[in-house]
């Protein structure tokens, strides 16, 4: 189906094109500023404020040119505030509007983790449901050319500890059209991640509104012998791995589960089941990563159900080195992925 | 003194401008914030401090290192990605560190090194070390509410510590008043009952004056100051281009503050006072882009950090306790 497929390129999702008049090709970045553009539209309730959000390259393209269209008391620029910024949107939010908050970097949002955590999160609970806090964070996990500790993390996981938040991380335009949609009718504070390299991949994006039911899982490759669970960018390299795997007589299943949290267990489960071999690929940390959380489940709802040990596949247990050449080994891909389902292959 | 502040000064812009020419062959693989336009105020405040004086910067952060003493070639090699960088090649260019001068490393967070930097001031008060803090940071970090807490504490701790906006208008492409009610920083000292201070940052001799009563009131135990310097980049936000032409920022403003580069005043003042002669000045150019092929030479001779150190620095070894 052409919107849960992953395009490994440009030239692979044009020949579909010309192969599928009904497809509609759009850019990751293009379709969420698609699905901003329509919630402004549609809905007055939305608005969308974040650091230079209206300069001329519109964080990376995403809401570019948005403030032209709805005007800056919609669109607006803010302060170098974070902290104070999220608790404004939360506050906005407990007060019956939809905020989508856009914060660059992933790096920036520990600056906010008392509004998220401490506010956000628990509001609803604390006042015995009086109250709801329809908020949408944005970030984006940045990489590469030096970018460092500071501008290069993946800390999703930081979230998926806390009860009342909701963490999404999608892997394709139809994904991020859909679940940021999705995201910001979900009623709750949705740390909703983007991973920059994805930007410019292209995909189906059908022009009307639609949304991504969150915590939902999505099999994005049909196999028999292994299952790969992957999240954001690690979606494309477990379908570049799994390329690799045939090619080596394994069939590789791959799983995008889309939401953090809420987890669509039911759904990897059944692929496990199924192979009874599990690796796990995530752009973060591996301690405590979703990765162990996953693991812990299979074991908890489906002990039995493994024939071998499961991988992870993570970043290595450090910051982010600047160097060019410490900074390509930090990075697993297709490689490291393929590498962990051999061997799961290998133990049973 | 006045030979000193051109000198530093040039030994930025010459740092810089190199900079500019290099980075199209992509070896220097890592952001870059440049400081042209902006040089009158590391040199002027940095020629009032010892070398012991602690200093924390920010993203743009490659002047206030060097005017504070730093030599060229650690940093080069740290933008080079190299093990005899600065940070062995870890950090880049946004995280400077130079410990014998002072700079205990540098945060790419905005705002980042401002609470730290009070910290290191508590660290001399305690001790009683004589040291002087001085933190620089932009139009863009007096946003963060970090700046307010700390300035708090600093001042009821009468910490030794002077507080310093460079105050280029933008955060990014994010005007000042697009972000600020007020736009006027150097007023926010008067909350915390300090000495706040709005001076022309492209004017190296009042940069130093300035910096030099705010200095004299911290060592003697009066407590931080706030000053505020107004300036301009010339480049981008970050990388070695200019961004009117993205419609960052409109040209002629570039072309307002071009006319008062804080290097060609200072050059000019020089030769009318005939401080120093064409052929000195030249001598100084001279030493300075030597010093500067050097660095760049070796930077681009040095070695990569070893794949093995990539899993080291992450916690510091544990001394047994006795
Ligand atoms: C907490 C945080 N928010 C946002 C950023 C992204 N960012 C990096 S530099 C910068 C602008 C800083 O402006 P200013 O403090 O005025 O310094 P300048 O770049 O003008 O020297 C921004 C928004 C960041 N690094 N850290
Ligand atoms: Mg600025």
């Amino acid at each position: 189906m052409p919107w849960t497929k992953v395009y490994s390129n440009k030239a692979e999702f044009e020949k579909a094109l010309s192969d599928n008049k009904d497809l509609r090709g759009l850019a990751y970045k293009d379709a969420l500023l698609e699905a901003t553009s329509q919630m402004l539209e549609s809905d007055e309730t939305v608005f969308v404020i974040g650091e230079g959000i209206d300069d001329p390259g519109g964080v990376f393209g995403s809401t570019k040119g948005l403030h032209l269209k709805f005007g800056r008391e919609r669109v607006m620029d803010s302060p170098l505030a974070e902290n104070g910024i999220t608790g404004v949107a939360v506050g906005a939010a407990v007060a019956g509007m939809r905020p989508i908050l856009v914060h660059m970097r992933v790096d920036f949002i520990p600056l906010t983790i008392d509004q998220i955590v401490n506010h956000a999160a628990k509001w609803r609970y604390m006042f015995g449901g009086k109250v709801s806090v329809p908020v949408v964070i944005r970030s984006m996990i940045g990489r590469g050319w030096g970018s460092a500790a500071q501008h290069s993390q993946s800390l999703q996981s930081l979230f998926t500890n806390i009860p009342g938040l909701k963490v999404v991380m999608p892997a394709t335009p139809y994904d991020a059209k859909g679940l940021l949609r999705a995201s910001v009718y979900d009623g709750n504070p949705v740390v909703f991640i983007e991973h920059r390299w994805l930007y410019e991949h292209m995909g189906h994006v059908p022009a009307e509104p639609y949304t991504v039911p969150l915590g939902k899982a999505v099999t994005r490759r049909a196999g028999r012998d292994a299952t790969i669970v992957a999240v954001s960018y690690m979606v494309y390299e477990s379908m570049c791995a799994a390329d690799i795997l045939k090619n080596e007589g394994i069939d590789c299943e791959v799983i995008d589960f889309r939401t953090l949290k809420p987890l669509d267990m039911p759904h990897i489960l059944e692929s496990v089941s199924k192979t009874g071999r599990l690796v796990i690929a995530d752009t973060g940390w591996k301690d405590t990563g979703i990765g162990s959380e996953i693991i812990a489940r299979v074991v908890e709802d489906g002990f039995g159900v493994l024939k071998a040990p499961p991988e992870r596949v993570n970043l290595p247990e450090a910051p982010t080195p600047a160097s060019p050449a410490l900074e390509k080994a930090y990075y697993p891909g297709k490689n490291e992925i393929a590498a962990a389902v051999r061997r799961v292959v290998k133990r049973g | 003194m006045l030979l000193d502040m051109y000198a530093s000064m040039l030994r930025i812009r010459l740092f810089e401008e190199k900079i500019v020419d290099l980075y199209p062959e992509q070896e220097m693989k890592c952001p870059v914030h440049l400081c042209i336009g902006q040089e009158a105020i590391a040199a002027g405040v940095c020629l009032n401090l010892r070398k012991d004086d602690y200093v924390f910067s920010n993203h743009r952060g490659h002047g206030h290192a060097l005017a504070k003493g730093s030599a060229m070639r650690p940093l080069m090699a740290e933008f080079y990605g190299k093990v005899t960088g600065c940070s062995r090649g870890k950090g880049g260019s946004m995280h400077i560190i130079d410990v014998e001068n002072g700079i205990l490393g540098t945060s790419a967070i905005v705002a980042g090194g401002i609470p730290m930097g009070v910290g290191a001031a508590l660290a001399s008060s305690i001790r009683k070390d004589g040291r002087v803090t001085v933190i620089f940071f932009g139009d863009g970090a007096y946003d963060e509410g970090a700046l307010y807490e700390s300035f708090n504490f600093a001042s009821l701790k009468k910490l030794p510590v002077v507080f310093f906006c460079e105050n280029n208008f933008y955060a990014t492409n994010s005007h000042q008043s697009a972000r600020q009610s007020a736009c006027r920083i150097s007023e926010a000292a008067s909350a915390f009952d300090a000495h706040g201070v709005c001076i022309d940052g492209n004017d190296v001799i009042e940069v130093y004056k300035a910096t030099q009563d705010s200095i004299n009131r911290a060592r003697k135990g009066g407590g931080p100051s706030l000053i505020e310097a107004k300036t301009y980049r010339w480049k981008g936000h970050v990388g070695p281009e200019a961004d009117y032409e993205k419609g960052c920022r409109p040209k002629e403003e570039l072309l307002y503050w071009m006319e008062r580069c804080p290097v060609k005043v200072m050059r000019e003042l020089l030769l009318s006072r005939s401080v120093a002669t064409e052929s000195e000045l030249a001598g100084i150019a001279t030493s300075v882009t030597d010093e500067i092929e050097d660095a760049v030479k070796f930077a681009k001779e040095s070695e990569y950090p070893p794949l093995s150190d990539l899993l080291t620095d992450v916690y510091a070894p544990v001394k047994e306790t006795l």
